[in-house]
């Protein structure tokens, strides 16, 4: 798979390290209900089809990024910064 | 038909023409007692075990492929019992006492063979690990034996004993692990669901889970609707999209593992071993295979194939330990989807349906499971209350934090195991 890093350009997925769903990006307040955090790390959709995901950018400019990917069949359709994500809401 | 030596007799000297087929086709009834989702190893067994156990048989195996076409069909083999977790080792401690006693029970061989499993280890650290987890293994009735260096090169004179990066300071053996061949153990579970009265129902898809008033009624499914007075859910990588049926969303995410076979050659690997420093194990399939495999890809798939990555680290660590496979040809590969719960612990339990109960998250290793696995289960849809063995694969562990299995000790968080 190539992952095309919005800084470096498609690379090799061996430069990537996966954390998980982009969902990790909405993390509850500290002081939110303990359901609140179950529903955080635990529980998932966990697509089998089209998903956002976390991908770590060691091997090159140590960006996290938001992939844009298919499980079913690895399709990768695009990835951002995840400080972009995040600031575009 | 009973299978038998004599049998064999019977049958050779007179053509073979007295075979017939191992399991019924039947068309799905409009009702049933008990509905299981899914035909794996998982399923199979528990609807044996219903009917073995429980006495009962208006019961209905619902498969979308064909039985045993998925994980059960397409693993490492591996059978053993060396957890060292309270309510993981007793679960494999029964699950291997069901192993053993497994082809008399079902009149079907499946090649279950106690050839020994050997976890080598190369630090000090990790040789006080394997002492500590042999005692745990002892304390709970089976077998382990510590291995030195020279112990080992006894029995697999074969290992790279001069490489100093990672050197092989000794093993603990477990001499009751070992393999069986795995479509066996699907055939001989269906057979003996069959034999009991269950219908397997293959090439139907559950597309549906009727609940009315929080009581499950049946299930939609590609070959129509069948009403059922209880549903398990035993559909391994597949769980977060059948539960989703039932609103639930699942502390599971699917990845894949790869596993590898070589072309078939001499008896050379006696064991199943497995290199402490790197992920891999390996053991050699009774038609002369050498089958081995290694870590996740690390990513959430359903593809049932995986990437170059992990192929590469794979044929990297069998040879960092074994130089003599480099020769051996790699014939097939196959990315398996694994239901990863947050502890690399499995789920048999109730949900809060009523009626509808839930067996996942075996993460890679659901194989060694799948007695116990179905024996349990069939315990709970059957009494409603958990098996004694099974009591801790809780699903509401991960929300309260009680009960947490975390064999690896590397976190209950997804993505760790």
């Amino acid at each position: 798979m190539l992952i095309p890093c919005p800084v470096c350009g498609p690379r090799d997925i061996r430069e990537f390290t996966y954390k998980g769903h982009a969902s990790y990006l909405d993390r509850p307040a500290e002081d939110a209900a303990p359901e609140a955090w179950n529903e955080h790390l635990h529980l998932r959709d966990n697509p089998a089809g089209p998903t956002r995901d976390l991908w770590y950018h060691g091997g090159g400019c140590t960006a996290w990024l938001v992939v844009e990917r298919n499980t079913a069949t690895h399709v990768i359709a695009g990835a951002r910064l995840t400080r972009e994500v995040r600031d575009a809401g | 038909m009973r299978y038998s030596g004599w049998q064999v007799l019977a049958q050779g000297i007179t053509g073979n023409r007295g075979w017939r087929p191992a399991w019924r086709g039947p068309a799905p009834k409009p009702a049933y007692d008990i509905v299981i989702i899914g035909g794996g190893g998982h399923g199979l067994s528990t609807a044996y075990y219903l009917a073995k156990e429980h006495g009962l048989s208006n019961i209905a195996v619902l498969e979308k492929g064909y039985l045993g076409g998925g994980n059960v069909g397409r693993n490492t083999t591996i059978v053993r019992a060396n957890y060292f977790l309270e309510g993981n080792s007793q679960f494999y401690s029964h699950s291997l006492k069901l192993w053993e006693g497994l082809e008399a029970d079902l009149n079907y061989n499946v090649m279950h063979s106690q050839r020994g499993l050997i976890n080598l280890f190369h630090s000090d650290g990790q040789r006080d690990a394997f002492v500590r987890r042999g005692n745990m293994m002892i304390n709970q009735g089976d077998d382990a034996i510590l291995l030195d260096r020279e112990g080992c090169r006894e029995l697999l004179p074969y290992l790279d004993y001069e490489q100093t990066r990672f050197p092989i300071y000794g093993g603990l053996l477990h001499p009751r692990g070992g393999t069986a061949r795995h479509d066996a153990v699907a055939w001989g579970y269906a057979r003996g669901a069959d034999r009991r009265g269950v219908d397997l129902i293959q090439n139907c898809e559950v597309t549906g889970i009727d609940i009315e008033g929080g009581r499950v009624t049946g299930v939609q499914t590609s070959r129509g609707a069948i009403r059922a007075k209880k549903v398990a859910i035993v559909v391994a990588g597949r769980s977060s999209q059948v539960a989703a049926m039932a609103g639930m969303r699942l502390p599971i995410e699917s990845h894949v593992l790869q596993a590898f076979v070589t072309e078939g050659l001499k008896p050379v690997i006696d064991h199943v071993i497995s290199y402490g420093m790197g992920h891999f194990y390996i053991s050699q399939s009774d038609k002369g295979g050498l089958v081995f495999g290694g870590d996740l890809d690390f990513y959430a798939s359903y593809a049932a194939r995986g990437n170059l990555p992990m192929v590469e680290h794979v044929a990297e660590a069998g040879m960092t330990l074994m130089p003599m496979i480099g020769k051996a040809r790699m014939l097939r590969s196959w990315g398996g989807i694994m239901d990863m719960s947050p502890d690399g612990s499995p789920i048999i339990d109730k949900t809060d349906t009523e009626g509808l109960y839930l067996n996942c998250g075996w993460c890679y290793g659901g194989f060694k499971a799948v007695p116990a696995s179905g024996h349990t289960f069939a315990h709970l849809i059957a009494t409603d209350r958990p098996h004694d063995a099974a009591s801790r694969f809780r699903l509401d562990r991960f929300a309260t934090g009680r009960g947490l299995m975390d064999e690896e000790g590397t976190g209950s968080q997804h993505n760790l195991h």
